[in-house]
């Protein structure tokens, strides 16, 4: 019994280790496979003339005709794990720079929209699942229906034209006030600037999250036991607290943490429409502008953090589940 | 006439099929008018003769709507349809081809979720050149895992039921376990899965779209429409960005609706919903 | 006990005749009723035990469900169910199930996976005095205090019969129904779970145990209703079942013969799925004595030499 738990960690870690490792390889051979070539489009750019010997003499080695793709991946990738990205095309600074500002942004917005929806998805599914086939589960199901067939980018635009254009309570972009040195941004500014994206965000992550725990209560409200508890008299809180929040609490951990790929994409979006300077929006540019090694960087970036979720997640049920922590009837 | 739900399922089912049908149609029927420009009538608010409004070019908002949204169906559907082919072979051949073709179809489907889906679908464009063909394989190519994971495990979960186990120790060939056994219970989860990927199909490449990716401005997808009346957005033409989005809106919640509504009608379990 | 003393009290359960019909959809576009219990009728007293006898798939475990008011909402039931002689409504049973009417399942399946055995049968009571009485019935059944710490999961399969037992016997119960409670154990392990509900009975409960094992009932129950077809044929006690001539019905005979000890007799059809059921007697298709009126509406129920039976030949039985 002791074992099971490191045991279980250990494998988690190595297979998301593995799966960055695939996606890494994926990527760049999507990126060679590209026509939009770093090195032509941006020949005769200010950004090959502004970068040093050095750093075109690495791009070239990375992207160049020169070497077999093979050995280019793997330079790159050596560089990659010693914390060297590269160089940004477009922001003509190293890459993990660029990353770690923007990373900072993105998370505020991020972390706060997968609380909110995480916490408000799980509380309606588990209202609608309880209540299946009334009004109250009808509501939240065509509430969830409807955002789910909306499209994050045109929910944030709306909320933009009634919140930042119509009624001027929030600013229309950009995660600081323009004009104000860099020292001079306060936290609430900050915050200020991002109410509107993260309201976004939270919206549409809380559709999926409530409907598959609305799924998963439906599943335990049939289950033999909790007939069985009904039969033994028990109702209402405690009927809930003992039998239903128990069970549904499992699954819900892997969903919360599954929807972190979804936030991610969905700030993608989000962070375009408001022109909020986040992780989203620098793939959106990498990717208009050829910016390979940028965009590279926020793919792997992005997928550890989805794996790194999943891990979290299959650790977390182990350590709370007592048919996997104690093993035995898992099989 | 007292109906009974099933039957309401069905007059549902129809509807959203005609309204969606309706809209294809109009889009393609309506030819240039989408494109056609009018500096005489530039900007016009909502009105009786263009319900949509005009834009900074005097264009028809109603017609290149239309427009727009017949082009994401159809990507929508080529798009789904390949990708949910793509979902039952490899679905099948996880479930029966032993434990290495498994573990790595099973690894397969954990990368393609690994990355967020819209950046997934960034890449695989910026792979093949931004174009109209980078959206349609892009979207086709994404949107396989969960319904091949749906159908591996429906497979595995067949393939230890009783009576396939016994009809293997009959001695029935596979062709024939496969013809009477599973594909009667696989059809319908298929046909389901179909429908149900369309709207998330349509939602992916109107965003990836708007993103910029795709399609050129020649051809007014329902991405570019939205993102080029963003850009009207602080000017005032609020419905620009509104009825356009509106109606993508709608279309997607019929897809789900005629996905829900096949669920219902093939699956009587879950008719007393 | 003996036939007198069971007539002076009031039956703790009396069941008359309770439908229970489900409303299904057929191929197409039809709604149908499925009439899965018709006209049942059962009657268990304080200090016995009574066995409700039909093959598998004639829709038993639905009586129970009927009983204790859990039926799923596309079932409705009719008919009268009295405890203590007062009638059982929607409200009665919320209040008495759980400590005065349970219920024991089939398996550990009914039980939440995540949670404590011993706080699960107390239903996570703390009360010292719960405890307490946990401790003796654990005691009693001869499990050790470690398992109230395990987690359904981890039961040994000797285990689990008794564990079941003990939510019912955690409360005051006047009333207990056992729901298949034999599923899969060997004979001697279902010989211990029955004699574990004919204590519960010797200890004054009413017990009904619905199963579909005719000889493991007539070994430890005082009375048999025998359950063909969603109808309750015949109500008989036990030793009526020592001799063919004694029992009343055409299909209660058929059982008896069956019995390994009586020659494997074997009656051939079988019995009908409820949507295609006969009009009047459910076994008329099958009955060798069938004739133009048992297959026309209903067969009244009567009583007769201390038992009660749904046949109109009751005469030709007694002359044979």
């Amino acid at each position: 019994m002791d074992r099971r738990i490191p045991v279980l960690i250990g494998k988690n870690i190595v297979r998301a280790m593995l799966l960055v490792f695939a996606v890494s390889i994926v990527t760049f051979w999507l990126m060679k496979a590209s026509p939009m070539d770093p090195l032509q489009t941006n020949v005769g750019q200010a950004a090959l003339g502004s970068m040093s010997r050095e750093q075109i003499e690495k791009l070239e080695e990375y992207w160049g005709v020169n070497t077999p793709p093979a050995e280019q991946y793997l330079s790159w990738a050596k560089d990659f794990v010693r914390g060297d990205m590269g160089t940004s095309l477009l922001y003509r600074q190293p890459v993990a720079k660029v990353i770690g500002a923007k990373l900072a942004n993105s998370l505020f917005l991020m972390i706060f929209a997968w609380l909110v929806s995480g916490l408000l998805g799980f509380v309606l599914g588990v209202i609608a699942g309880m209540n299946r086939g009334k009004w109250i589960d009808k509501l939240i199901k065509g509430y969830c229906l409807v955002i789910s067939s909306t499209p994050a980018f045109w929910l944030a635009l709306l909320l933009l034209m009634i919140f930042g254009v119509g009624l001027r309570w929030f600013p229309i972009g950009l995660s600081v006030p323009i004009g104000v040195e860099a020292g001079g941004v306060t936290f609430l500014d900050r915050v200020y600037h991002a109410v509107l994206p993260a309201l976004t965000l939270s919206i549409t992550g809380v559709s999926n999250i409530a409907l598959h725990t609305r799924e998963k209560m439906i599943d335990i409200c049939g289950s033999d036991y909790m007939l069985f508890a009904r039969m033994r008299g028990e109702t209402g809180w405690r009927l809930f607290k003992n039998y239903g929040f128990r069970n549904v609490l499992l699954p819900a951990i892997t969903l919360h943490f599954a929807a972190i790929s979804e936030i991610f994409g969905g700030s993608v979006l989000v962070e375009q429409v408001f022109s909020y300077p986040g992780l989203g929006q620098a793939a959106v540019a990498a990717g208009l502008g050829s910016d390979m090694p940028l965009l590279m960087a926020v793919t792997i970036v992005s997928a550890l953090f989805v794996f790194g979720g999943n891990m979290i997640a299959n650790i977390l049920y182990g350590v709370v589940d007592p048919r996997i922590r104690r093993g035995g009837a898992s099989k | 006439m007292r109906l009974n739900r099933r039957q309401r399922v069905l007059i549902g089912l129809g509807v959203s099929l005609l309204f969606l049908a309706a809209v294809c149609a109009a889009g393609i029927l309506s030819g240039e008018a989408a494109m056609a420009t009018d500096f005489s009538r530039k900007n016009t608010a909502p009105c009786v003769k263009y319900l949509f409004g005009t834009d900074w070019l005097g264009r028809d908002m109603l017609a290149r709507t239309l427009k727009g949204l017949s082009l994401s169906i159809l990507i929508g559907l080529l798009a789904a349809a390949v990708s949910a082919v793509l979902a039952l072979v490899l679905g099948i051949v996880s479930a029966t081809m032993g434990k290495a073709v498994d573990a790595a179809v099973t690894f397969c489907i954990d990368l393609v979720m690994g990355v967020p889906h819209i950046l997934l679908l960034l890449l695989i464009s910026v792979a093949l050149g931004k174009g109209l063909r980078g959206v349609i394989v892009g979207v086709a190519l994404t949107h396989w895992p969960s319904l091949a994971r749906l159908i591996r495990a429906e497979v595995i979960q067949l393939k230890e039921s009783p009576y396939i186990q016994i009809a293997e120790k009959l001695g029935k060939s596979k062709w024939y376990i496969a013809r009477k056994h599973l594909l009667p219970h696989l059809l319908p989860q298929f046909v389901v899965g179909l429908v149900l990927l369309f709207p998330h199909a349509i939602l992916h490449e109107s965003s990836i779209t708007f993103l910029g990716f795709g399609l050129s401005t020649e051809q007014p997808a329902i991405g570019i429409v939205l993102s080029e009346a963003m850009k009207y957005l602080v000017t005032g033409e609020w419905w620009l960005a509104l009825f356009p989005g509106l109606l993508l809106v709608i279309v997607v919640i019929l897809f789900y609706v005629a996905g829900e509504s096949l669920q219902k009608l093939m699956n009587p379990g879950s008719v007393h919903e | 006990m003996s036939e007198k003393k069971k007539t002076e009290q009031t039956p703790i359960l009396k069941i008359e005749h309770m439908n229970i019909t489900f409303t299904q959809y057929d191929r197409g576009m039809r709604q149908t009723e499925l009439p899965v219990i018709r006209n049942l009728d059962v009657e268990v007293h304080a200090g016995e035990m009574v066995a409700v006898v039909g093959s598998s798939g004639s829709g038993k475990s639905l009586l129970a469900h009927g009983v204790m008011g859990v039926l799923p909402y596309n079932a409705s039931m009719g008919g009268r169910i009295l405890y203590c002689g007062e009638e059982l409504t929607k409200q009665r049973i919320e209040r008495l199930r759980g400590n005065e009417i349970v219920l024991v399942p089939q398996s550990i399946a009914y039980l939440n996976p995540l949670m404590k055995i011993g706080s699960q049968i107390c239903k996570g009571s703390k009360d010292e005095k719960v405890k307490r009485k946990l401790r003796d019935i654990f005691a009693r059944y001869s499990l050790k205090p470690e398992v109230e710490e395990l987690y359904p999961f981890e039961l040994s399969g000797g285990m689990n019969r008794r564990i079941l037992i003990s939510t019912a016997l955690i409360e005051e119960p006047k009333l207990v129904i056992a729901d298949e409670p034999t599923p899969g154990l060997d004979l001697k392990m279902a010989k211990r779970a029955m004699e574990h509900f004919r204590e519960l009975a010797d200890m004054g409960a009413g017990v009904l145990v619905i199963t579909h094992d005719l000889e493991l009932a007539l070994e430890t129950a005082d009375r048999i209703a025998v359950f063909y077809a969603g109808t309750t044929l015949e109500e008989a006690t036990v030793s009526d079942f020592e001799r063919e001539e004694t029992l009343r019905h055409p299909y209660s005979k058929a059982l008896w013969r069956a019995m390994p000890k009586n020659g494997f007799g074997f009656v051939s059809g079988e019995q009908p799925y409820v949507k295609d059921l006969p009009g009047g007697c459910p076994f008329a298709p099958r009955c060798g004595r069938c004739t133009e009126e048992c297959r026309k509406g209903e067969i009244p129920s009567r009583e007769i030499r201390g038992g009660r039976v749904r046949c109109l030949h009751l005469e030709e039985s007694f002359a044979e």
